[in-house]
Formats: structure tokens, C-alpha cells, sequence
């Protein structure tokens, strides 16, 4: 979810910032976040790059209040040519680009154009990735441009806000922007660029403009905007989101003709056309709108309706379906109008048997005073190692120290215990949740068994064994237990519990050595049970 | 009886006739320890029968070194008579004539040379005392003599010589001494006069043979009510468990079943069945928590294909993303960022004759956070969906206003959002009495067809919605920060309400 602000006067100029006019400003979906003396903070949602610049909002908010706007034309020009390589085929391959004149430009205006190309390159851009774009001063250019690729060590120029030549492969290293975005072009052999007709390089996308030809002031009166990536499409709405933007700031838009294995107009501020059926819209919404009323709803937001089609908006780039033309109907009829109703479906609900069963443990254990605590599924490497897991199954890039699923329950109870050592004592605790192990026969690899860890502290292996046979016979169950050795916990003090020969958990007092290492100073027991083996003998499949 | 009488435990009644007495006589008298007595007396006190001045002094007393001391002498009188002798000696040779610690010679040395009486010079202590200074007492002798004394009623000297003295080991130390005056009212000759009178004993605490002679007219001692006892506590389910239960109802009431599934999942299921395009931000790493080394096995081809035609091209008339989409992407293993991803599962498992149909999950879903007081790497959610031929938008709207009434939001209002796999989308603020705004709480919409296509094999109308539970938790037990939520602090785990 992106954020502009927008100058409080221009959206003054249309609307009332009161309390309707801030209901309104929601149900358009742009709800305001917060109002300072001079501007409005609006919240965007990531569908619509074609408000994130003043002039869009301002544009899409008349029309959604009723508004007439201006229309957009573009004048010729058969000689602005930028002839494509195929040299970017393997990197960046396409571009689209645009030509605007008459520009008066300001401080604020200026502010404006730099917040909209970052606010671009963030979203729709998906920081770069996807498409990046370049503003130039026209006068410093001469046509025509080359879109190319050379390898790194050919590419040589003064990249924007630096006082001295640099190699592709320097810019890469030592400016800022070459270190941010640097990685972008880290498996191409050759870096794309724009070079003009003086063999002069514009710009080494998506990193850095060169400072000669790509610094834009307020005395800049003509500017050539170009954007490139890997998708037509995208980079053709991206454009028309710039130049109607620039547009509206008083700005003319003139033609540019990329030469690429076809000769194509640039910008092209195309209406596109796209089927739209109004018993589709009645389907969806349950609403029956005349076709006048489909109409005025599809002018509020922009569009054109002509005989049962839709003719999209230029700068809008979210619409895939008619789908997306209904929803848009619905904004301009008002979310506040339609009228919620409930169907009558009868449907017969059914709760989880698993997840029943679970419930019914956790009665009984509150049965026995135990109280239920509830722990992250990860755990961290230090506790991993203090209790010698092996085969950890790991996250990638965690940004907390908690990186490995946890294998078992009793290392959270551990924790917990050990975080709870100034709490009165006897604490009886319990935890029911999901572990996870290796398991290749599983989908993704991991098997999820959900088990349930008992403590008691202080505690014995007398008073462990009790609990688990009084659990097991409440479910009308058998238990019986078999020594073994596990790690943690006293030998001759540690049984497995077993149901119709089955293995289904454990039960043990924990060793010494074990408590001092999580520095607990009480004595504890410990009983575990696999509730997904105990739930499959009771319910057999 | 009066009925005052009736209400003395047999401790009170025990020291009644003694309470004109100090508290020494009262112990002695009774035959009570002093715990009892004080009890006895803090609850007449509390019965109006007497009133207590408790005046508190400190009193300085001989320590274990200083009890030593006075019945030998102190270090530096052990020094100096041994210096009248020999006149000066080494200071390494010292303690094999006489015997003194270490910590004892120290002060020895420190205490004579702050008097003058020594001199230290070349490593060797020589004496300086006139010979008249020999025999005096020194105050810190007088001053142990004197103890114990009232700290208040230290002389100036006095002061002086104590605050030298607290300074070295055990020599003195300051005991609190309380005072008790106990002021009797007329009250305790009345209950005297009842104790005389009574032959008849109150019945304490009720036995088997209580039960078994008792009598019509047995009387039984009253108890103190009012007065405070000590807690208790018993187990007790998670406040989070009681609240997942408590949507669970809201569910089941609503006539919605129950889907469950696996943490771990896909990013094909939890991304790109709904219709997520593989370089949407969520998906990057830093977002979303990716298991090392691990790739999944997709479903059966078909939805696969279809899947991957909704993404490059689209289905339905849909003009999808536009790009090329990779199966090595989908087969990345994602700790779930949603529980939608069960919501995907469930709807590919869907046959024509099980709708229509209504579903809902609750879980936990990750993201890889830094932790903070606001932001955890898990969190629950809740999740809901009807697939029917005839749902529709107002329906979604209708369902929503039910769920979120039971949840205990009365107002409630709509608008315009966006989610990826849904259109139209909404949004659902509720209003927050207390707080007296709207709160943001939740997204819901209709499954797009690129959603619906691949997975039903129809584009169904399918309404969802869902929403973290977290954050009403919180708001609900007054929790300000959410790390509290989750870590079972038991002090504060034991007090919580279970209604809130």
C-alpha cells in the first residue's frame, strides 16, 4: 500500500475535507490517512500506479466527482526516432518513450515529477525489476537514440550527482545507485544503455542517468521520457501514466517511433477495448443498472461505454477482466448503496474432527490444574544446539534470531519454564501445537505432526505417569510404558508410552545436567504424546 | 452470647483476659508464640476491641565480632599493649607474635594511627603513645561497653564513634525494635464477661464427629469474612485459545465447516492459485520466510497448466500478467503467509455436487519480521468462503455484516480495496466504541475467474473474506504490547479473565 501526499489546495478545490468528504474520499479507495496545513496524506492501493502523482488523483477524483476533464492528444513527429538493438533482447528488451513541450516547471513541479518516477519504480516498477524510467532535458539529445547493450568495461560516462567519468562496472561498485540496484544486472554480460545520435550515453538502465544529459531543472522546458524493462505492455501504461501527469501540468505530448522489429508510435494513449456484458455485472453484483446508468458509472471512473464494450481508461493498468469494469461500476454506484442481504442457503456445518479431539485434550488437562501455553514454531540456533538436534530444518534470511522449525515441544517448554523461574511454584503447564521433521515422502518435504507436551515442576517420573495413564484412560484407552534412553533426561526415569503396542509418546524427569543448562532450578517431569497417532487409533481411518 | 464473642477465634479468646499486659506478659501468659499473639491481636484490632500503637526504633547491638570483643579486647588494644613491650616491629612480622587477621590488623593499625598512637615509617610500626595514653580507655571500648543503646538518643560523640564502628566486620549492628501499646476500649470487658459466662465452647472447624454429635442448637464460631485470603489459581486454556474457540462458534453458527492444512505449504498454493504474479513483492524473501533447500511437488497437471495460462495469458477472457511464469518459482516451500492457501486447496477438491458450499479455517500464518511491539513473525487468522452459482456481492456484504455483528462490531461500514486475488474487493472498517473511530480489520471479495477457472474448472462465484485475530485479542485483554500475547508470562497468564 503506497502513500502520496497531495497539496491541500488541490483537493480543496474539490471536495470539503469534513466528514463526508472524507467517507467519500474511502469509498472512492483512497481513504485519507492524515491532514497537515498544507497537504493531504491519501493511502493507494498497489492496482492503481495512476494515482501516485498529484495530477493522476486530481484527474480520476474530478471525474469520480463529476467532473469534466481535458482530453489528450499528441502531436506527430516522424523524426524522434530510438531505434532498439538486439543486443537488449537478453537483458532488458523493450522500451517505450515520449516527447513533452511547453513545460513551465517549478519547484513543486519538479518535486512532483521526481516523487512520481520513484513512486513508480517502486511499484509497478517492482523497484526496477520490472521496468525503470529516464527523464532527460530534450535539448541535450540528438536523435536518433540507440537502445543497446555493450559489455561493462565499454560503457563509459558521468553518472547523475557524480563529478567524474566512471565504467559501467565502477558505477556498479561506488555510487549509490549502482550499489542498490547494481544486483539487477548481475547476470548479464552486457549492460543495456541509451546513446544518442553525438554518441553520447543518456542513461545505463535501470541504475543511473549520466549527468550531461540527464539532469532536468526548472528551466527545462522539453523533456524525453523513456522507460524500458521486460513487458510491452506495462511499459506502454507506464508511459501514459507519465505524460498525462506531465499533461496536466501544462505540458503538450509529442510522438517518439521506436524501431524495433516493427516501427511503433510511442506514446499511443490507446482506449483499449474490452468486452463487457451487463448481465455479467447483474451476476456479480445483483444489481439491475439501465445501460444509461453503466454508462455514467464507467465515465465517473474514466472510461467509455459504447455498445456493450468498455473503452479503458490510457493510465489504467489494473484492468485484466470484466471483473475489474464491474468493480469499478460498483465504486462509481457507491459501496454505501448496495444493500447487503443474506441468502438463503442451507448448509450443514461440520467442525474439524482433529481439531474436536484436540479440544477434548485440552479439557482434561485443564481438568488437572494445568494451565495451556501457546509458543512460536521456530526456535533459535542456540537452542537447537543446547539440545543437540540434529537434521534442523531452517528459514532463509530471518530477520530475528528465531531460524529453525521446531522439531519437538519441549524446547519451547523449556524456554517458557526458564522464562517463568520467578513465578511461584509448582508450575503445570502444557502445550498442544504442530513439530515438524524431514520426511521426503511428504509434498514439501516437511512432515507436520501435532503434539501435545505436558510439564510439571517441581515433578517426578511418578507423578509424569500418572498423568499419561490418567489422559489415556479417559480416552478409553490402555497404556503401558518401555524403557529407553532420551536425550535430556535421567536413564531409568525415561519410558516411552506405548497404546495397543504402539508407540504414542513419552514420559521422563529431566537430567540435571539439562536444567542447568536452561538454568532451571526445579525439579521437572515431562510427558509427550503424538496426538495425530492417538487421534488414528481412536478414529481408524 | 454476644454476638461480637461469637466471631473471636480461640487465639483472641486465648489472650483476652491479658491485653492490659505488655507483649512480653501476653506471650508468657497465654502460652502463644509471638506469630499468634500478633495475629490475635491484629484481628481484635480489626473488631474495634482494642487499637494498637506500634512505635518502631532502631537500637545498635553488639555483632558476632563485637560480643567477641567485649569479653576479650578489640584488635588495636591487642596491638598496642604488645607495642608498650616491644616499641616498634616490622609490619611483616607482626601477626607471628600476636594473633590478628589480616582484616583485623588492618583496622588495628587504621584505628591507632587515626589516634596518633602509632607511626609508620620504613615498613615498621613505632610506637607514639605517651605513657599516660596507654592506660586510658579508648571510646570505641566505653561506647561497646555502653550497648545496647537507642539509635534516636545518640550523644554527639556517641554518633561519631558508632558510624567508625559500623565500618569494620560485625562489631555493631542496628536492630529494629518495635513497640506495641495496645489501648483497650470497653468492649473487651464485655467479651470478658461472655468468656466467663460461656461454658458452652464454639464450635471451630466442622469434623466428621461434629457432624455425626451435632446438636439442633450447636453454635459456631463466626468467622472473619471480610478478611483477605490468600489466591488461588487453577488451569486455564490460552486467552488465544479462547478466542479461536469463540470464532470457531461464530462459524459453526454461521452454518460454515471446518478446513484445516499444513503451516508449510507451496508458493504455488499459497501464491499462484491465487492468481499472486511471481514478482509481486509479497513474494520476496524479505517478506516472507522460504525453507532452506526444500522444493515441493506441484499438483496434478492440469490445474498446474491452468495455473500457469491464468498468469502468461489469462483465462476466461482475462488478459493475465503477461509474463513468463516458472514452475521452479511455485515449487518454493513457504512457511504459509496466509491461510487463503487452504481456502485454494479446498476449492480444487471441490465437485459440482458439493456446492454450494461454505468454508472456514483458522491458523497461523508467518512473516518474516523484525519483532517488535507491534509486529510478530505469527499471527492467527480467520478465513471464511461460500463457492455457490448464485453468490453475489450483496451477499458477500450480508455475510460480513453477520460475521463481524457476532464478533461484536454493530457498525460496521464498506469500501473499495484491493487484493490480488479477489475483485471486487473490500474493505470492512469497524467502528471502536471505546476509542471512538474506525479501525481497519479485515479484506474480503469475490475469487477472480483467473482464481476460480483453474481450480473448479468453472468460475463459480466464490465470496471470501478473512482477518488477523491478533490484533481483537489485544484490544479485548488490554494488551499493549504483542510479544505479551505469546509469552506466557504465567504471572500475568494466571490473572487474565476468562471474559473480557
Amino acid at each position: 500500500m503506497a502513500k502520496i501526499l497531495i497539496p491541500k489546495e488541490s483537493i480543496e478545490s474539490l471536495i470539503k475535507l469534513d466528514e463526508k468528504g472524507l467517507d467519500k474520499l474511502a469509498l472512492f479507495g483512497t481513504p485519507v490517512e492524515n491532514i497537515t496545513n498544507s497537504e493531504v496524506e491519501l493511502e493507494i492501493s498497489a492496482n492503481r500506479p495512476d494515482l501516485l502523482s498529484t495530477q493522476g488523483l486530481i484527474r480520476s477524483l474530478s471525474l469520480y466527482l463529476g467532473k469534466n476533464i481535458k482530453k489528450y492528444s499528441i502531436k506527430k513527429s516522424a523524426t524522434s526516432r530510438i531505434i532498439v538493438d538486439k543486443s537488449v533482447k537478453s537483458s532488458r528488451p523493450y522500451t517505450r518513450c515520449a516527447i513533452i513541450k511547453d513545460l513551465k516547471l517549478n519547484d513543486t513541479l519538479m518535486k512532483q515529477i521526481v516523487l512520481l518516477q520513484e513512486k513508480l519504480h517502486n511499484s509497478i516498477g517492482k523497484n526496477r525489476k520490472q521496468l525503470a524510467i529516464g527523464i532527460y532535458p530534450l535539448e541535450k539529445i540528438k536523435f536518433p537514440i540507440t537502445y543497446t547493450a555493450k559489455a561493462p568495461k565499454e560503457i563509459s560516462f558521468q553518472p547523475l550527482g557524480s563529478n567524474k567519468q566512471m565504467n559501467a562496472l565502477q558505477i556498479i561498485e561506488k555510487h549509490p545507485s549502482g550499489k542498490e540496484y547494481g544486483h539487477l544486472l548481475s547476470k548479464e554480460s552486457k549492460y543495456p544503455i541509451f546513446i544518442d545520435a553525438n554518441k553520447s550515453i543518456l542513461s545505463m538502465p535501470p541504475i543511473i542517468n549520466s549527468e550531461q544529459t540527464g539532469r532536468v531543472t526548472t528551466s527545462t522546458k522539453e523533456l524525453f521520457v523513456e522507460c524500458s524493462g521486460n513487458n510491452p505492455y506495462l511499459l506502454e501504461k507506464t508511459i501514459n501514466i507519465i505524460v498525462t501527469a506531465l499533461a496536466d501540468m501544462g505540458g503538450t505530448i509529442h510522438e517518439t517511433i521506436i524501431e524495433d522489429e516493427k516501427k511503433e508510435s510511442s506514446p499511443k494513449l490507446e482506449w483499449e477495448k474490452m468486452k463487457f456484458d451487463p448481465d455479467y455485472l447483474e451476476k456479480i453484483t445483483g444489481i439491475n443498472l439501465k445501460e444509461s446508468e453503466i454508462q455514467k458509472c464507467l465515465e465517473k471512473m474514466g472510461h467509455i461505454y459504447k455498445n456493450k464494450s468498455v473503452l479503458v481508461a490510457p493510465w489504467r493498468t489494473d484492468i485484466l477482466h470484466q471483473i475489474d469494469i464491474v468493480e469499478d461500476i460498483m465504486i462509481a454506484h457507491g459501496y454505501d448503496k448496495i444493500i447487503p442481504i443474506l441468502p438463503k442457503i442451507s448448509t450443514i456445518a461440520q467442525e474439524d474432527e482433529l481439531e474436536k479431539f484436540k479440544e477434548t485434550l485440552i479439557e482434561l488437562l485443564i481438568g488437572q490444574s494445568a494451565s495451556q501455553i501457546m509458543t512460536p514454531h521456530l526456535i533459535t540456533a542456540e537452542e537447537a544446539k543446547k539440545m543437540k538436534v540434529s537434521h534442523t530444518i531452517s528459514v532463509e534470511s530471518s530477520k530475528s534470531e528465531f531460524t529453525i522449525l521446531r522439531p519437538n515441544l519441549l524446547i519451547p517448554m523449556l524456554r517458557t519454564l526458564a522464562h517463568n523461574t520467578d513465578t511461584e511454584y509448582p508450575q503445570k503447564i502444557f502445550e498442544l501445537g504442530k513439530v515438524f521433521t524431514r520426511d521426503d515422502s511428504e509434498e514439501c518435504g516437511i512432515r507436520e505432526d501435532e503434539f501435545l507436551c505436558f510439564a510439571l515442576t517441581p515433578g517426578n517420573v511418578t507423578e509424569a505417569k500418572q498423568l499419561a495413564e490418567y489422559t489415556i484412560r479417559m480416552l478409553n484407552l490402555q497404556s503401558s510404558l518401555k524403557e529407553r534412553k532420551e536425550e535430556g533426561f535421567i536413564d531409568g526415569r525415561t519410558a516411552t508410552l506405548l497404546v495397543n503396542e504402539q508407540e504414542i509418546g513419552h514420559i521422563g524427569e529431566m537430567h540435571p545436567n539439562t536444567l542447568n543448562d536452561w538454568r532451571l532450578k526445579m525439579p521437572l517431569s515431562i510427558v509427550t504424546i503424538n496426538i495425530n497417532s492417538l487421534f488414528n487409533l481412536i478414529y481408524p481411518k | 452470647m454476644d454476638s461480637l464473642y461469637e466471631t473471636l477465634s480461640p487465639i483472641e479468646i486465648k489472650i483476652l483476659p491479658y491485653l492490659s499486659h505488655p507483649l512480653s506478659k501476653i506471650i508468657e501468659k497465654s502460652g502463644l508464640d509471638e506469630v499468634s499473639v500478633m495475629r490475635a491481636l491484629k484481628f481484635l484490632e480489626n473488631k474495634s476491641v482494642i487499637s494498637l500503637e506500634i512505635k518502631k526504633n532502631v537500637k545498635i547491638e553488639l555483632g558476632v565480632n563485637g560480643v567477641q570483643y567485649k569479653k576479650t579486647e578489640l584488635p588495636e588494644r591487642t596491638l598496642l599493649s604488645f607495642l608498650e613491650k616491644k616499641k616498634s616491629i616490622g609490619l611483616s612480622e607482626v601477626q607471628k607474635h600476636i594473633k590478628l587477621s589480616d582484616n583485623e590488623l588492618k583496622s588495628a593499625i587504621g584505628a591507632l594511627r587515626r589516634k596518633d598512637l602509632i607511626l609508620i615509617e620504613k615498613e615498621k610500626i613505632i610506637l607514639n603513645a605517651k605513657k599516660e595514653e596507654l592506660s586510658k580507655k579508648f571510646p570505641e571500648e566505653i561506647f561497646i561497653e555502653q550497648l545496647p543503646l537507642d539509635k534516636e538518643k545518640l550523644t554527639q560523640e556517641q554518633k561519631y564513634i558508632a558510624e567508625i564502628l559500623e565500618k569494620r566486620k560485625d562489631i555493631i549492628e542496628y536492630v529494629e525494635d518495635k513497640e506495641i501499646t495496645i489501648k483497650t476500649t470497653e468492649k473487651v470487658a464485655i467479651l470478658l464477661k461472655n468468656k466467663d459466662n460461656s461454658n458452652e465452647k464454639l464450635i471451630e472447624n466442622v469434623t466428621p464427629e461434629i457432624i455425626r454429635e451435632n446438636q439442633r442448637n450447636s453454635r459456631f464460631r463466626k468467622y472473619d469474612l471480610i478478611a483477605p485470603v490468600p489466591k488461588i489459581w487453577g488451569g486455564k486454556k490460552h486467552s488465544v485459545q479462547i478466542e479461536i474457540e469463540r470464532a470457531k462458534k461464530i462459524w459453526l453458527e454461521l452454518g460454515f465447516s471446518e478446513i484445516t492444512g499444513k503451516l508449510i505449504d507451496s508458493s504455488f498454493w499459497i501464491f499462484d492459485a491465487l492468481f499472486t504474479a511471481q514478482n509481486h513483492p509479497v513474494r520476496e524473501m524479505q517478506d516472507t520466510f522460504y525453507i532452506k533447500q526444500m522444493h515441493a511437488s506441484l499438483p496434478k497437471e492440469k490445474i498446474v497448466n491452468d495455473v500457469k495460462k491464468a498468469h502468461e495469458q489469462g483465462v476466461q477472457d482475462s488478459k493475465g500478467w503477461g509474463y513468463s511464469w516458472s514452475p521452479e518459482e511455485a515449487k518454493k516451500v513457504v512457511l504459509r503467509t496466509h491461510t487463503t492457501s487452504l481456502s485454494a486447496r479446498a476449492l480444487s477438491e471441490l465437485k459440482s455436487s458439493d456446492l454450494p458450499i461454505k468454508l472456514f479455517a483458522i491458523g497461523k500464518a508467518f512473516r518474516n519480521e523484525t519483532i517488535d511491539w507491534s509486529h510478530g513473525i505469527e499471527f492467527f487468522q480467520t478465513e471464511g468462503i461460500v463457492a455457490d452459482e448464485n453468490a453475489n456481492f450483496p451477499q458477500l456484504l450480508g455475510f460480513l455484516r453477520e460475521f463481524y455483528k457476532k464478533m461484536g462490531f454493530n457498525k460496521i461500514r464498506f469500501r473499495p480495496s484491493f487484493f490480488p486475488y479477489t475483485e471486487p474487493s473490500v474493505e470492512i472498517d469497524v467502528f471502536h466504541e471505546g476509542k471512538q473511530k474506525w479501525l481497519e480489520l479485515g479484506g474480503a471479495g469475490m475469487f477472480r475467474p483467473e482464481v476460480t477457472f483453474p481450480l473448479l474448472g468453472k468460475s463459480t462465484p466464490v465470496l471470501a473474506w478473512g482477518q488477523g485475530l491478533d490484533r481483537i485479542i489485544m484490544d479485548k485483554y488490554k494488551i499493549q504490547d504483542l510479544r505479551e500475547l505469546y509469552a506466557n508470562d504465567l504471572k500475568k497468564m494466571r490473572n487474565y479473565p476468562v471474559i473480557a
